[in-house]
């Protein structure tokens, strides 16, 4: 193919990437460290060039510059054509121009292209409002798109998942999510298909996401700029739920959703808004307002338990019981590893999730207390996580056909929930949970941040095997940010060894590590998510801002440390239910509502 | 060719091997062998003449007799005239389509006298498959040379000094390129062949592979020892079995020479060649996607910089150069850098292959001095135009280019000004059009391949060209308004300026080019609803001339939708609406009373 | 390579999740040892696809399945691969697949012509298939013959100079 090069650099402007440079942009001179691309170093002048499918996933450590919309063009003296800023790097006395005339209309011109490849029903797209297409169009003024007599326009078929939507008609190939399922998180359920003007991201053979590999964490929803990729909306099923007197309608809310749902209203990153979402709630008309928290606590009850027993039958020299212990409350992560792992299915925890937990006992225990038939108890949760939508209709969280928690709504769609509501949720006064499974501990909250569950775990694990009260609650080393985490606790003289990874790629290095043996740990936790579930994919979108997660972390940190019970195993309700029910932990009743199995989903290539 | 008195060439490429030039040579030599001159004579399948449009062709060496339309059946008489008597079978010789006399010597053929062969040196002489063949005419020696007589340094100072362009469509300077990637410290570095020959209509690197391998492994082999590759790959299509086959022996028997492998010629040197072959994307034409495409990725181009020669194939220095670029190396140590800046025009040097083809006498291919002038090859080696119509435009460098008119026809060809022309050199494909083309269809047809080709990565040319096809087609339907044109310009301008990679940056062109050049074309079906070349069948009006017609019912008779109405022995008419411009009833028609405009 | 009947597949190709499901053990080991005879090298994805098409004629999922799981990658990988790339197919192709050239030399030369009578001689359109497994009627870019302009490829042999108006007598070559 015949192709038109632009010179090759020399090996002296090579050299400049190293030092310092100097730059024009827009008549703004501007000094730049080498490597700086053209986007960034117009950043750092104050001057924010419109883009598309460059996201710079600062939380994930990877950048997606593809370079294909081709929106960020700008003019840089003595090129042929206009380059990318994103990827275009920074040389010495290089003179750009970010909104010229030629760029202007290039810019206008190539919107204007994707515009006409894309629907037109706006006014009621799930992203109307959010999508970063959208915003291009109000950003540049488009008025019209030139209609070009039966133009065609890329349509791909609906797939409607458990928990994600894909509506590939509005897909402008940024390729962000093809990058978050491969690179990030490699699950690989996603590839670019097809090509030229049929070219789309999808599963293999265009399949359904839940016969592919995918995990519905939700992550791909989570930086897809335009209504291509969303979630399944629940919320007027639950608004339904609402309305129908025969129902009792309770509601439980998932430890990271109060240190995000106050962005939806305004308020900045890692405000706390647990009063509120509470009055809200309640507004709305659910019943009973209830704390995942509460269940939280439970399942260091049972998933402590766990752990005990089996440190204790290794301590007694039993060379074939299952070590380390895997956390088993994230969603995405049990999909992950009984696609990936299924060598592995017996090491994790069989505790079910919080969540599941929380159906559980509210279907037997709570409807029991309350005098309520079980399929006339709607159990609604408030969730951070897409995976969690898919979680609640698995089989084994059914009794008869009905299932454990009804429905689970994203923090995103509570947001839209209280608007809908018509609620004034910034005056809202605070509220507390209602009685029994409303009550929890500082353990319980930080469920929400990578490492908080086996801090929390640890907490009670260690107490109960030493049978001395801890001198210190905050176990600092095992909470931070990076991918892949080790720690040692002390158990009375026995170190523990402590593994905790978030992001399933780093997951997936870890469980290599093991797999070949060259990590030996006792505990490990794995959330699917950067940051765990407070960047989860039903959360306010964080486009990988790096300071938006730091600061719903240090959120849920603080309303721990506020808690007057720190530990799962202090709290009285946790301590009633399994006085009047469960009896004790890993009690038979414990097993059959409390605890799961995993099932090999790997894809089989013998017969 | 030792020892034989007598050799028959007979052409082995893929297009004569489709005319069953493999029979011919089966016939040949089972009539020598009839005719116990088996040890006398030799029968050759080499690589292409060249002359593609009157193949199969057989040569007769030393005497230089061309014969061309050669059957098997034609053999014997070959045999018995030609190799037994020295009587050359004059019904076999070419005929001067100017002076309708047969003429016997290659070297008199006007499609032969202006070219000068120098990448194609070796195509129609040897047999591609034979190692001795092409060592004969002093292969390897130049990689001998190298090796024992230059620093890399020197070598590429040679190549830089010989003022070699690349021949993929660039014309980037090759020597520049490879003191780049020799200046890269890396593990390891790679050099690879481009022979993802992908212009519809171009088809000289396909012919050099089948032709000549070898002298492609040994320009490798330089380049290896140049850059400090020990590693050569050449992305070859997967449409082209001839060429592979043919590179796969010349590989073997490099290897078993001890010309490709470990210490090559006792220096120390390593250097060894795979294939890797293409799947049918026109992009992979592009050197960044070829090596992702060789990486067993999906073939789309990424931004340059980084450049291959910084990180390329497996993220190490790599040093990409096409075929023909490639053919060009051994002589220019053989003949030497002065020798070959002395061919050509000022800034391009050297020679260039060009695929003639389309409405041309002389379809073939052809090699040419850089600046030559396109009347020169049009109409002196060409042959100029069939059935004697008249020249329209040419069109060169394939997609990326842009077509070129009667003005242009003296302007000498290199790489600057066919640029300057808004065309191209491209790989060097040149489409002849006569006055029966229409400029528009022949736009949406390039546009169209475009859209086809185009990879899906970057918006421009994803939905830009989808957009430019598009309108294209609604003016070849006669539904064109005014501010198309200007649209068309503009969407062209900006899918130039913005696209990726070199394919989309150069899609346009065929729009832009005929707007420039035939815009009263364009005028024509907008604004008259006509189409000039009578090509585009939605713009066709079919009318019955009353005074002529006869009421035969023929016409009625032989329309498929009823369009045409009319009582016998009346003049009849057609419905226009109804009409689909089959133009059935033309034909049917004895007395010339259906008239198309 | 040892070529694979792909009609003795045991269960229709719907189900496209179970890598091998509806192939014989014979038929997954012939994948797995191409994969192999590449190293199970990723980067050699595409000379491995082309050998698997040569076995068995086509990609359909279940065999891009087994070659994901061989070499561990994700099958949306190589699906991603084989939608790129014309020369792959997912769909069986005639017993004689029939490949019109338009190129350019070709184009101008009424290759759209012979396209056309095909479709109506065969009653099918490029990319299917006759009900019989006979023909398969495909159009390609430039098989570099542009001297024998307009050009079809009917299995590996090269039909130059070909008249629309021949077409029928050209398939009664092919029993």
């Amino acid at each position: 193919m015949a192709t038109v090069k632009n010179p090759i650099p020399t090996n002296q402007n090579l050299q400049s990437a190293i030092n310092n440079m100097k730059l024009t942009i827009d008549n703004k001179p501007i000094d730049v460290a080498g490597g700086t691309t053209v986007y960034e170093a117009a950043k750092q002048a104050g001057i924010i060039i419109p883009r598309l499918c460059y996201l710079n996933l600062e939380t994930l450590g990877i950048e997606n510059k593809p370079a294909g919309c081709r929106i960020c063009v700008v003019e840089i003296e003595g090129r042929r054509n206009l380059a990318p800023s994103c990827a275009t790097l920074c040389a010495d006395g290089m003179i750009v121009k970010t909104s010229s005339p030629r760029v202007l209309n290039a810019r206008k011109t190539v919107l204007e292209l994707l515009l006409s490849d894309h629907p037109k029903d706006c006014l009621i797209c799930p992203k109307s409002g959010r999508c970063e297409l959208q915003n291009l169009a109000v950003c540049l003024g488009i008025r019209e798109i030139h209609a070009v007599e039966n133009a065609e326009v890329s349509t791909y078929r609906k797939d409607h998942s458990p928990s994600i939507i894909r509506d590939m008609d509005k897909c402008v190939m940024c390729r962000r999510c093809e990058t978050v399922c491969n690179t990030v998180q490699t699950v690989g359920a996603l590839s670019a298909v097809n090509r030229g003007f049929m070219a789309v991201v999808a599963p293999a053979f265009e399949q359904d996401l839940q016969d592919s590999p995918c995990t519905f964490c939700g992550q791909c929803v989570a930086v897809c700029p335009t209504g291509a990729l969303t979630e399944v909306d629940h919320t007027s099923r639950v608004i339904r739920a609402l309305a129908d007197p025969t129902k009792t309608v309770v509601v439980q809310t998932a430890p990271a959703v109060r240190a995000a749902l106050g962005e939806e209203f305004g308020m900045a990153p890692g405000t706390l808004v647990t009063g509120k979402m509470v009055a809200a709630l309640r507004q709305i008309g659910f019943d009973y307002v209830f704390d995942t928290d509460f269940a939280a606590d439970l399942t260091i009850m049972e998933e402590g338990a766990e752990l005990l027993a089996r440190l204790r039958r290794m301590l007694e020299g039993d060379r074939k019981v299952k070590l380390p212990i895997l956390t088993s409350c994230c969603p995405a992560w049990v999909n992950f590893f009984e696609q990936n792992y299924p060598d592995m299915l017996d090491v994790p925890s069989t505790a079910r999730s919080p969540q599941q937990m929380f159906g559980a006992i509210a279907k037997t225990f709570l409807a029991d207390r309350l005098g309520v038939r079980r399929d006339n108890l709607v159990v609604v949760s408030i969730m951070p996580c897409l995976a969690k939508k898919y979680e609640c209709r698995r089989n084994e969280f059914k009794v008869d056909g009905n299932p454990d928690v009804d429905f689970a709504l994203s923090t995103r769609e509570l947001a839209h929930l209280i608007k809908e509501a018509n609620i004034r949720f910034n005056t809202l006064p605070d509220e507390d949970f209602d009685a029994p499974m409303g009550e929890s501990t500082g353990a319980g909250v930080i469920f929400g941040t990578t490492g908080g569950v086996i801090e929390a775990a640890t907490r009670t694990a260690c107490e109960l095997f030493t049978g001395r009260q801890l001198e210190r609650v905050d176990f600092q080393e095992l909470r931070g940010m990076e991918g892949i985490r080790t720690a040692s606790v002390d158990f009375n003289g026995t170190p523990i060894h402590i593994g905790i990874a978030h992001q399933l790629g780093n997951a997936r290095k870890l469980l290599d590590g093991i797999r070949a043996g060259m990590y030996h740990f006792h505990a490990i936790e794995i959330m699917a998510c950067p940051g765990g579930c407070v960047g989860g994919g039903g959360q306010p979108l964080h486009l990988g801002n790096a300071d938006v997660i730091r600061a719903r972390r240090q959120a849920l940190y603080r309303e721990d440390a506020q808690k007057p019970l720190r530990k799962s195993h202090e709290n009285p309700c946790i301590q009633q239910l399994y006085s009047e029910f469960l009896d004790h932990p890993l009690s038979e009743k414990a097993h059959r509502l409390l605890h799961t199995r995993y099932f090999d989903r790997s894809v089989k290539i013998e017969r | 060719m030792a020892i034989y008195k007598i050799h028959l060439l007979v052409c082995g490429g893929t297009g004569c091997r489709a005319s069953e030039s493999a029979a011919v040579v089966e016939s040949l030599r089972a009539s020598l062998t009839a005719a116990g001159l088996s040890d006398e004579a030799q029968v050759v399948a080499t690589g292409c003449f060249g002359f593609c449009e009157q193949g199969p062709i057989v040569k007769v060496m030393p005497d230089n007799t061309f014969y061309t339309g050669v059957t098997p059946a034609d053999a014997a008489e070959i045999v018995a005239e030609h190799v037994l008597k020295g009587r050359q079978v004059a019904r076999l010789l070419y005929t001067d389509p100017q002076h309708k006399t047969p003429v016997s010597d290659a070297k008199q053929m006007g499609f032969y006298r202006k070219q000068l062969r120098v990448a194609l040196r070796n195509c129609g002489f040897i047999d591609p498959e034979n190692i001795d063949e092409y060592i004969a005419r002093d292969g390897y020696a130049a990689l001998a040379t190298v090796l024992s007589d230059y620093s890399p340094r020197a070598a590429i100072d040679v190549v830089k000094r010989s003022g070699l362009r690349g021949r993929g469509g660039g014309g980037f300077p090759t020597g520049l390129k490879w003191e780049i990637a020799c200046g890269r410290q890396a593990d390891r570095k790679y050099v690879v062949c481009n022979a993802d020959e992908g212009d519809p209509g171009a088809f000289m690197d396909r012919s050099i592979l089948e032709g000549d391998p070898h002298s492609i492994l040994e320009a490798m082999m330089i380049c290896g020892y140049c850059i400090g590759a020990d590693r050569g790959l050449i992305y070859i299509r997967a449409e082209y079995p001839l060429a592979i086959h043919r590179l796969e022996v010349a590989i073997g028997q490099a290897r078993a020479c001890g010309l490709l492998g470990a210490d090559i010629m006792g220096t120390g040197f390593d250097f060894d060649i795979e294939l890797r072959y293409g799947a049918g994307a026109f992009v992979c034409g592009e050197e960044t996607a070829l090596i992702r495409s060789m990486e067993g990725r999906r073939g789309e181009p990424t931004v340059k910089p980084p450049y291959p020669a910084e990180s390329g194939y497996r993220g190490q220095p790599t040093n990409v150069n096409n075929v023909e670029t490639f053919a060009n190396i051994p002589v220019i140590f053989l003949k030497g850098a002065d020798w070959f800046a002395g061919i050509g025009s000022e800034r391009s040097k050297g020679t260039k292959v060009f695929a003639l083809a389309g409405k041309i006498n002389n379809v073939g291919l052809i090699e040419v001095p850089m600046g030559i002038t396109l009347r020169e090859v049009i109409f002196e080696i060409g042959g100029g135009i069939k059935d004697g119509k008249r020249f329209k435009a040419v069109q060169t460098g394939g997609p990326s280019g842009g077509c070129l008119t009667e003005k242009h026809l003296d302007t000498p060809i290199d790489f600057d000004t066919l640029l300057a022309a808004g065309s191209m050199m491209g790989s060097g494909g040149m489409i002849v059009m006569d006055e029966d083309d229409c400029m528009v269809s022949i736009a949406k047809f390039y546009l169209e391949f475009t859209v086809d080709e185009s990879c899906g990565k970057c918006a421009p040319c994803r939905i830009g060209n989808k957009r430019l096809y598009e309108v294209l087609r609604k003016i070849t339907l006669g539904h064109g308004t005014a501010d198309d044109l200007e649209y068309m310009r503009n969407l062209s301008t900006v899918i130039k300026d913005t696209a990726l990679c070199g394919l989309g940056q150069t899609s346009p062109n065929p729009v832009l080019s005929t707007l420039d050049n035939f815009r009263s074309e364009y005028e024509a079906h907008i604004f008259d609803h006509k189409c000039p070349a009578g090509q585009c069948k939605a713009l066709k009006h079919y009318f019955i001339l009353p005074e002529k017609c006869t009421g035969c019912t023929a016409c009625a008779r032989s329309c498929a939708v009823n369009a045409i109405v009319g009582e016998r022995r009346q003049a009849h008419s057609i419905i226009q609406n109804k009409c689909i411009r089959c133009g059935a009833c033309i034909e049917k028609c004895k007395f010339e009373a259906i008239q198309v405009n | 390579m040892d070529s694979v009947n792909y009609n003795e597949r045991e269960a229709p190709a719907g189900s496209s999740n179970g890598a091998g499901a509806g192939l014989k053990a014979c038929q997954v080991q012939a994948i797995k040892n191409i994969c192999q005879s590449f190293h199970n090298d990723e980067g050699e994805l595409i000379n491995i696809l082309h050998k698997t098409q040569e076995a068995f004629g086509y990609l359909p999922p279940e065999v891009q399945a087994v070659v994901a799981g061989e070499l561990r990658i994700p099958a949306a990988k190589v699906y991603g691969i084989v939608t790129f790339y014309t020369f792959f197919t997912m769909q069986p192709k005639g017993k004689y697949p029939i490949s019109v050239c338009l190129g350019t030399a070709c184009y101008v030369r009424g290759s759209e012509k012979i396209v056309e009578a095909l479709k109506k001689e065969l009653d099918i359109d490029i990319g299917g298939i006759t009900p019989d497994g006979k023909f398969s009627i495909d159009s390609l870019r430039c098989v570099g013959a542009c001297g024998l302009a307009p050009v079809m490829l009917i299995g590996d042999r090269v039909h130059g100079r070909v008249d629309a108006l021949h077409i029928k007598d050209i398939l009664a070559q092919y029993p």
